[in-house]
């Protein structure tokens, strides 16, 4: 099982009226004092997974592409040192496609990053001022032709359902960015999330013109299908890729794997069975500093997972994978596979797939995959592992 | 022991909100019977619910001393009875221990419905009454016209009423002299033998069943030996107390006197309210002509949410029954529900207390069934069976007919409601039996049938007239009508919890209101839930509760696992409120909800 690490930068520009992630707007930043902090945490959690072998390293945000180039290489050559690597180290970054940071890209490919996340979320821009992005189309492009020209992999964030978008608007726009070649491609529902600016206007009902849930459904086939012609068929939820191109980092979460996270509020997963751990940073950057500087540690808790939790968490990750999850990890997960009434009740109604290999949902069982995993916790039997 | 002149004993009648506890709070306070560090509003009303509610539930005493003008120390007995209709009997009972009351009436309002029957309930005791005008010094006070209004309503002479305002204690040591000068003193004969009345009893956690006594003759102290003439028990005195309104032990209590004691009694049903108590050994000659046993009228299903707490909730009936003996339970199995009580209640009032003290006090969560009244069945073979459950309803084949209950409703109104009330009245099968005024005030009364008022009447009264109207009722009897059971059918499923009697020619309108509030009620599914209402096998009324199409969260990465984990938990603990009919997830609140008419 891969072994990877998330590097949480908690800074940006300004902060976006959808975000609901732990970034900050901050007037200073010491470079110096991140890295060492960074190197002291890498230090530390690496000593808990001395066995590991390190395969993907993802840094997000926050927005990491406002970290300097020699930020980032500090972190990944402290990396390198500390677990050993795969030959096929997969480094991650998610930039913003501004004109600062594509001059970065280069810096960045020659610390290591060998994979870039570009958070292009619309190519309208119009749409790019609604959802307070600083950044206007023709950006985005030059971004794209970029990063593809300095990067190996590239993925594109899009969100859809955007306020007053007709499903059509979405598949002309959807077309055009599939055109432009990337690997992979994210593709998110705009959701609002309480404790944001977008999350208190709607609360007051001053947010317009979002998609109903019929057009919702509209607009996640209309995704599906012009990403399979594409070639880029949905491996996840809302992530769309060839086999190659899938985000390895990201499969990890998925796959109930053991991820290290360092960083302001960043969530980590270490160990395995009994020893399974929960691993949650203090979220205020500057507090976080502190801690690891002077207490030697910036996480605030470190929790055993109990093997219910671990079932649960294996379910909530693994479905939301087109290929499901093999019942041999359930069943060493100490699933009861067999004795689950509500696996028997979704797979005649059609939200599962009938398999002696996997757990899977069909795209319809995908499409109400929080009402699934009600239901199928709701008589989980899960053995003491 | 005091002297039979030196005693008072009183209780107050008066409308909700026209200022009874604050009256009450205002005679304990102005007299040091309550050091004021100790004082908090609504002394003598000890339950939480009473408190929040601003009701009395059951009956409570306080013995004041009070110095009066004439330089004597007097002893005054006060009963604080409930006002509300379900607990008339409680008031009744009570009144019999007094010898006189305090009309309380807003100087604004003026006499209410309950008002009025507790008012009669006085009089039929041979009260002595005092008139008391509340709130005069408020703007809208009018005494003079509200005067007039007790004499034309109740037809008692108010021109020496006493004015107050309880609230800033204005008047209040005019009443203490009324109640000196113009009540009654008891009469009784301290040689005779003990003849005392059993008033009230109740369970307390730490001192077991504390039992209340009037002392009409003889004298009765610490250790004696008693006996309850119509249980036939007989129990040795281990504390005996007077109330301030906390226990305060005392010596012996005389005629005239009002106390409690405890006798190792093991529970409330083991005491007879109107029971007369005397000594073992020297009896007295005759027994008081005492009470009659309230009988319940509403009947509801109680079910836990979570079919593991029904032992708990067991052991809870078993306890509030120890003290409210006019509550009924006998275990009942629902196919839907599982394992629950049918209980009676003396209301809906009482209804609603008892399933709320179950939740509070014993923090069960409950599902609570529509609440039917007792309907006589009519059976071909000339039987007659009581039905309590719908859901016992014979089959037809066999019923000759169906009697209901019918109350006397005294509805008292401004007029300016009078039309919303009589259309009320009359959309719930009412027949207009009586209608008077006084003053700009409508007294009306109807004949309805009982189950027409125990859904939420009195609600739609409350908010039809504003809160203006009051609302008073008694049964008066059995007649047969048209009445059918409707069942509810939930994804074809019928939910054996939601089926309810009801006139045939409402049916269609019960049946529309029922799955349209279901409809919204229940969350929607994965897939659409025909949503029924029928009569036998002929549906009524239906609704189609549409699937859910998309609930997926667009982004889940590995800082959101652990938030997802509890989430999921979360909705698991909110699964045990839901029970489970076939495929279908019903919250308890529809229960509840959905037997709220609208209109």
């Amino acid at each position: 099982m891969p072994f990877g690490l998330y590097v949480h930068w908690p800074f940006c520009e300004s902060k976006c009226p959808y975000c609901d992630f732990n970034s900050h707007v901050a007037e200073r930043i010491d470079p110096e004092r991140w890295i060492a902090a960074y190197r002291k945490e890498i230090e530390r959690v690496a000593n808990l997974t001395r066995d590991q072998v390190l395969s993907t390293i993802f840094f997000g945000g926050g927005t990491p592409s406002l970290m300097r180039p020699d930020v980032v290489a500090a972190v990944i050559d402290a990396a390198r040192a500390a677990w050993r690597s795969s030959n096929t180290l997969e480094i991650t970054m998610e930039a913003n496609p501004g004109s600062v940071e594509v001059g970065r890209f280069h810096g960045y490919r020659d610390a290591g990053v060998n994979r870039v996340s570009l958070g292009i979320q619309s190519l309208d821009d119009q749409h790019l001022r609604l959802l307070g992005r600083k950044h206007t189309r023709s950006d985005a492009l030059r971004a794209i032709e970029v990063a593809q020209s300095v990067f190996t992999r590239v993925n594109l964030d899009l969100m859809y359902g955007r306020q007053h978008q007709t499903v059509q608007d979405w598949r002309n726009e959807l077309s055009f960015a599939l055109g432009l070649g990337a690997g992979h491609m994210s593709l998110y529902q705009l959701t609002i999330e309480d404790g944001t600016v977008f999350g208190r206007r709607h609360a007051a009902g001053q947010l317009h013109g979002l998609p109903d849930e019929d057009l919702s459904v509209d607009f996640f086939h209309a995704t599906l299908e012009l990403c399979d012609a594409a070639g880029l068929p949905a491996y996840e939820v809302s992530n769309h890729a060839t086999h190659d191109e899938q985000c390895r980092h990201n499969l990890i979460y998925w796959r109930a794997g053991m991820y290290a996270a360092i960083g302001p509020g960043a969530h980590g997963r270490l160990g395995s069975g009994a020893d399974r751990r929960a691993t949650e940073a203090i979220r205020d950057p500057a507090a976080w500093l502190t801690a690891v500087e002077n207490r030697g540690t910036g996480d605030l808790a470190i929790t055993p997972i109990s093997a219910a939790e671990q079932a649960t968490e294996a379910l909530l990750m693994g479905l939301r994978l087109t290929a499901g999850i093999p019942l041999t990890e359930l069943r060493a997960l100490g699933i009861d596979t067999e004795t689950w009434p509500s696996r028997r009740r979704l797979t005649e109604s059609g939200h599962l797939t009938e398999s002696a290999e996997t757990l899977r949902t069909t795209l319809q069982g995908r499409l109400l995959l929080n009402a699934v995993l009600s239901e199928l916790t709701s008589d989980l039997k899960v053995a003491q592992t | 022991m005091t002297q039979l002149d030196l005693i008072r004993n009183f209780s107050i009648v008066a409308h909700i909100d026209h200022g009874k506890s604050t009256l009450a709070d205002r005679l304990i306070q102005s007299t040091g019977t309550v050091a004021d560090r100790d004082m908090k509003a609504q002394l003598l009303d000890s339950m939480d619910i009473e408190r929040e509610r601003g009701i009395t539930i059951k009956a409570n005493t306080v013995r004041i001393d009070y110095l009066a003008k004439d330089g004597k120390t007097y002893v005054l007995n006060l009963i604080d009875t409930p006002g509300h209709v379900d607990f008339a009997y409680e008031v009744s009972r009570s009144m019999r221990a007094v010898e006189g009351s305090l009309l309380v009436v807003d100087a604004s309002q003026g006499v209410e419905a309950q008002t009025l029957a507790n008012v009669y309930h006085a009089l039929d005791a041979g009260h002595e009454i005092v008139p008391v005008l509340n709130k005069i010094d408020l703007p809208a006070a009018e005494p003079e016209r509200v005067k007039e209004n007790i004499e034309d309503v109740i037809g008692l002479d108010a021109s020496n009423a006493v004015m107050i305002s309880a609230k800033t204690g204005l008047g209040i040591p005019d009443v203490l002299e009324a109640i000196v000068t113009r009540l009654p003193a008891p009469k009784g004969d301290r040689n005779a033998p003990l003849k005392a009345m059993l008033v009230d009893s109740w369970y307390d956690a730490y001192l077991g069943v504390v039992v209340m006594i009037r002392v009409m003759d003889g004298v009765v102290r610490k250790g004696d030996r008693i006996k309850m003439i119509q249980t036939g028990a007989a129990y040795g005195i281990d504390r005996l107390a007077v109330l301030r309104p906390q226990m305060v032990d005392w010596h012996e209590l005389g005629p005239g006197e009002i106390g409690v004691f405890t006798a190792s009694i093991k529970q409330v049903r083991d005491t007879r309210v109107g029971d007369t108590i005397t000594h073992e050994k020297k009896p007295c000659a005759a027994p008081l002509p005492g009470f009659k046993p309230a009988q319940p009228v509403v009947f509801c299903g109680l079910f836990p949410v979570d079919a593991a707490d029904f032992e708990d909730l067991r052991d809870a009936i078993e306890k509030l029954a120890l003290n409210d003996a006019s509550f009924s339970s006998e275990m009942e199995t629902s196919a839907a529900l599982g394992f629950g009580f049918r209980c009676g209640f003396l209301g809906l009032l009482h209804l609603e207390v008892i399933r709320d003290r179950l939740e509070r006090e014993y923090d069960l969560d409950l599902i609570t069934t529509a609440p039917s009244v007792v309907y006589h069945v009519h059976m071909r073979d000339g039987t007659m069976r009581e039905l309590h459950n719908p859901a016992d309803m014979p089959d037809l084949t066999h019923v000759d007919h169906i009697e209901e209950p019918r109350i006397k409703a005294t509805i008292m109104v401004p007029d300016e409601y009078l039309g919303d009330i009589l259309k009320l009245c009359q959309d719930r099968r009412g027949i207009q039996s009586n209608l008077t005024y006084a003053g700009n005030r409508a007294m009306v009364e109807y004949d309805l049938p009982l189950n027409e008022v125990v859904f939420d009447f009195y609600d739609r009264l409350k908010s039809v007239t504003k809160g203006y109207a009051s609302f008073d009722y008694s049964i008066t009897g059995y007649r047969e009508d048209y009445l059918v059971k409707m069942s509810i059918l939930v994804n074809d499923e019928p939910v054996d919890a939601l089926s309810m009697m009801v006139h045939r020619d409402r049916a269609e309108a019960r049946g529309r209101s029922m799955v349209e509030k279901l409809k919204d009620l229940i969350p929607r599914h994965m897939f659409k839930i025909p949503i029924q209402a029928a009569i036998g096998s002929r549906v009524i009324a239906r609704e189609t509760l549409s699937a859910m199409r998309k609930d997926v969260t667009a982004k889940c990465y590995g800082g959101d696992a652990t938030r997802k984990r509890k989430l999921l938990d979360k909705q698991k603990a909110g699964k045990k409120k839901m029970r489970q009919f076939g495929k279908v997830e019903i919250p308890q609140e529809a229960f509840i909800n959905a037997l709220k008419m609208d209109g």
